[in-house]
């Protein structure tokens, strides 16, 4: 009833060609961005902010970067925590080298040097596919950690080995360090995941997604019809890095403050990138979204009706959290193998014919 | 998504109901994980003593003391979580009993205005209480376990550790990498050779490292370790048949759990301490009495009179004498976290009060000052003694070497305080 194209027409290609091309759709894009840049400013409180917003955003960035390579360029990645640590100490250098500089140059900066070590380790995917390209990531993965902990330069010599983030400015504001307010962290990563998921979106419609997907869907038959096997799989190294590199940069200077390398970007937080893009759907920028938001919000959303509501033990609620999460995984892969974002395409598809499905 | 977002709001929202007019103390605990095992005896001695103080005291001060319970399973996202969610409800100490966590929260309280209370971890440096005003580390730092390890070694030598070779096992972490300065200015000045073994997170790979030892043969094998590391570094030790007694862990690495896994051949491994070991002590007849023959006590209720529970009965003991201390300097019973803060740096631990309370030599007496936050760093010994299954202390508390610690807590404090843009107090 709702929504539908029937006299929605468009008159020029550009109107033909849009990302939304459904009226109803666009309008709740727009809604969606109005509310989140126009409303929850003003309301966000600091809970709000670092337990739920933050991780949200930060994790969002880092799935679509995951997404690039895995779900578009079929390329699998088990090194996005080393390159988020990539993301955050070449963030912590430059934050300390150069303090007088916006926190924007030093967050989309460490997006490039990400961008270029994730290449470098992207190299042995030009011979190698499938699981042994997962094991030769898994390399990058232990190795970068391996090196933060080892190397006092990243650092800065300090006694324990941990980074921390100093108070920076963005237009005098400040967005890093305990005194920043909430809105201010928040608007921070809500506009890089803005601008990421635009790029993303607008990249993977054009010329260079195509050619991702055409490596990953058959990489024999894209190089004969005229894919450049090595620029394709280097750009979609390069790009993920760029977007993980960011996530990394936030998730140690606006969001966690503080950072130990093992601890914050070890296997596991590969794993959990990973199983937000499996869980959200591959080769789909809203299915990041949707998958970011389900493993950050629901151990939350368990925690708080498990220990709040009910009273259990928290130890009790915390090892059920485990077997819900699990189960939801589970159950969500048997149900719909695509994901949640392929469950969202089907209901689209329904809602254009409801009420008269036949 | 938006729909999801609004419906948690909504949630929340009803949720997050009004704050106690108790004392509340927040317990980040971990009873889940890889560290679980020192955790849950830790948080069960917190809770517990809280609830003798409710149960036989009538609260602190005529006022009752809460203790919200917060899961971190020692992960750093969650510790922030954790943070955000009690900060609001009237949190008056933070204790979380993890380095990580605590080098996340030092920034986030300061600003806050809420003490930490970091008792033997955390950033040593905090015991300089001219740069961190809210950031408290008595009765005992790292830095002060380190020396007192070595003291120990000193006394067992003569006084003489020339050409020793002693071999640092340590948790690659924050925490593990902590003693190393200190270790290492100490093997300057006593002439020992200091050798570094890292063990990374969980640690239940060992093989390694403790083939290096084998190979190297060090007099002494000090370790650093936290969790599952400490069962698996003992029973290495005991396979390779490294001496115990010349076997010696921090105080992170001297529980029950530890050594109880490896059998008889853990017998005689030694860990510093700073605070009494065993259930012998008037506090406990009143633990059972109160609240664990009434069916209050924390968790299962079985780990009354470990190390681990002692440690968190000693933690809770001394948040109680500070909120005291604040009550009486503010002579108001509802305290605020900014009264406990004055509290807990006006703080006076002597035996006269530790008796009083049942605890007599339950841990060092020291007193906390503006300038000093940290205490005066007395360290003890314990043993194990594997036949009768009980920890002892060996060594009486004694003192550090201050001169070296105390040159090494400025420099890293001022470090702190230039790159922060931080103004020394207490001037």
């Amino acid at each position: 009833m709702f929504y539908r194209e029937a006299g929605d027409f468009k008159t020029s290609y550009v109107a033909d060609g849009q990302t939304f091309p459904i009226r109803f759709d666009r309008m709740r894009y727009y809604a969606v961005l109005a509310v989140a840049f126009g409303v929850i400013p003003f309301f966000i409180t600091d809970y709000w902010a670092n337990a739920i917003l933050l991780p949200f955003l930060i994790y969002g960035i880092a799935a679509i970067g995951l997404n690039i390579l895995v779900g578009y360029c079929g390329q699998v990645s088990l090194g996005t925590g080393g390159f988020m640590a990539v993301g955050a100490y070449g963030c912590y250098k430059l934050m300390t080298a150069f303090p007088e500089v916006s926190m924007i140059v030093h967050v989309l900066l460490s997006g490039g040097i990400t961008a270029a070590v994730c290449v470098l380790f992207g190299l042995p995917s030009l011979r190698i596919k499938g699981f042994y390209l997962a094991v030769a990531t898994l390399a990058a993965q232990f190795f970068l950690v391996w090196l933060f902990n080892r190397v006092p330069w990243f650092y800065n010599y300090s006694a324990s080995g941990q980074i921390s983030a100093p108070e920076r400015h963005v237009m005098g504001v400040v967005i890093t360090g305990p005194n920043a307010p909430a809105w201010a962290t928040y608007l921070f990563c809500l506009l890089f995941l803005t601008g990421c998921a635009l790029v993303a979106r607008n990249l993977t419609r054009g010329t260079v997604g195509r050619s991702w997907m055409a490596i990953r869907d058959m990489d024999i038959a894209a190089e004969i019809i005229g894919v450049n096997p090595m620029k394709a799989k280097m750009t979609a190294f390069a790009v993920s890095g760029f977007f993980i590199g960011i996530a990394g940069a936030l998730f140690f200077s606006v969001y966690l403050g503080a950072v130990e390398v093992g601890e914050a970007f070890g296997i596991q937080k590969s794993f959990l990138v990973l199983f937000m893009v499996i869980i959200g759907g591959l080769g789909s920028i809203f299915g990041s979204f949707a998958g970011a938001a389900f493993l950050v919000l629901l151990p939350v959303i368990l925690k708080v009706v498990g220990v709040d509501v009910l009273g259990w033990p928290t130890d009790i609620v915390a090892h059920f959290q485990l077997v819900v999460v699990g189960a939801l995984i589970v159950f969500f892969l048997i149900v719909e193998p695509h994901g949640l974002a392929q469950m969202w395409r089907v209901t689209k598809e329904k809602l254009r014919l409801w009420p008269f499905p036949h | 998504m938006t729909r999801k977002l609004m419906s948690v709001a909504v949630a929340a929202a009803m949720i997050a109901g009004p704050a106690a007019a108790d004392l509340v103390f927040p317990d980040l605990s971990y009873r889940t994980g890889p560290y679980a095992a020192g955790g849950v005896p830790f948080s069960d001695g917190y809770q517990d003593y809280f609830t003798l103080v409710n149960e036989r005291d009538g609260g602190i001060g005529g006022v009752k003391a809460t203790v919200i319970e917060c899961e971190t399973g020692y992960n750093t996202e969650k510790g922030v979580e954790c943070y955000e969610a009690t900060k609001d409800k009237g949190a008056l100490i933070y204790q979380p009993l993890s380095t990580g966590i605590t080098y996340q929260l030092i920034p986030k309280v300061t600003a806050d205005g809420i003490p930490l209370h970091t008792m033997g971890y955390g950033r040593t440096s905090a015991a300089n209480g001219k740069v961190f005003s809210h950031v408290f580390n008595y009765p005992a730092n790292y830095w002060n376990g380190a020396s007192g390890v070595i003291n120990h070694l000193l006394e067992e030598n003569g006084g003489d550790l020339k050409g020793k070779k002693i071999s640092l096992v340590y948790h690659n972490s924050a925490y593990g990498k902590e003693p190393i300065r200190t270790l290492e200015e100490l093997s300057e000045k006593h002439g020992y050779e200091l050798k570094l073994l890292p063990v990374d997170h969980p640690g239940q790979e060992q093989k390694s490292q403790w083939l290096q030892i084998r190979r190297d043969r060090p007099d002494y094998v000090v370790m650093w370790g936290w969790g599952v590391m400490n069962q698996v570094a003992v029973q290495e030790a005991a396979n390779i048949r490294f001496p115990m007694e010349n076997f010696i862990g921090v105080w992170w690495s001297g529980a029950e759990h530890d050594v109880a896994a490896a059998g008889a051949k853990a017998n005689g491994y030694k860990a510093v301490t700073f605070h009494n070991v065993g259930d012998d002590f008037p506090v406990f007849d009143d633990m059972r009495k109160y609240v664990v023959d009434a069916g209050l006590a924390a968790g299962a209720g079985d780990n009354v009179g470990k190390v681990l529970y002692n440690r968190g009965m000693y933690a809770a003991m001394l948040a109680v004498e500070a909120a005291k201390t604040a009550q009486e300097m503010h002579d108001t019973g509802d305290i605020t976290a900014a009264m406990m803060r004055d509290g807990m740096e006006a703080l006076v631990i002597d035996e006269a009060k530790m008796s009083a309370l049942g605890m007599p030599n339950f841990g060092p007496t020291f007193n906390v000052s503006c300038e000093n936050h940290g205490g005066l760093g007395l360290v003890g010994v314990t043993q194990w003694d594997a036949d009768n299954q009980t920890w002892s202390l060996i060594s009486d508390f004694k003192p550090t070497d201050g001169e070296v610690i105390g040159a090494l807590v400025n420099e890293d404090s001022t470090a702190f305080a230039s790159e922060n843009g931080i103004e020394e107090r207490c001037n």
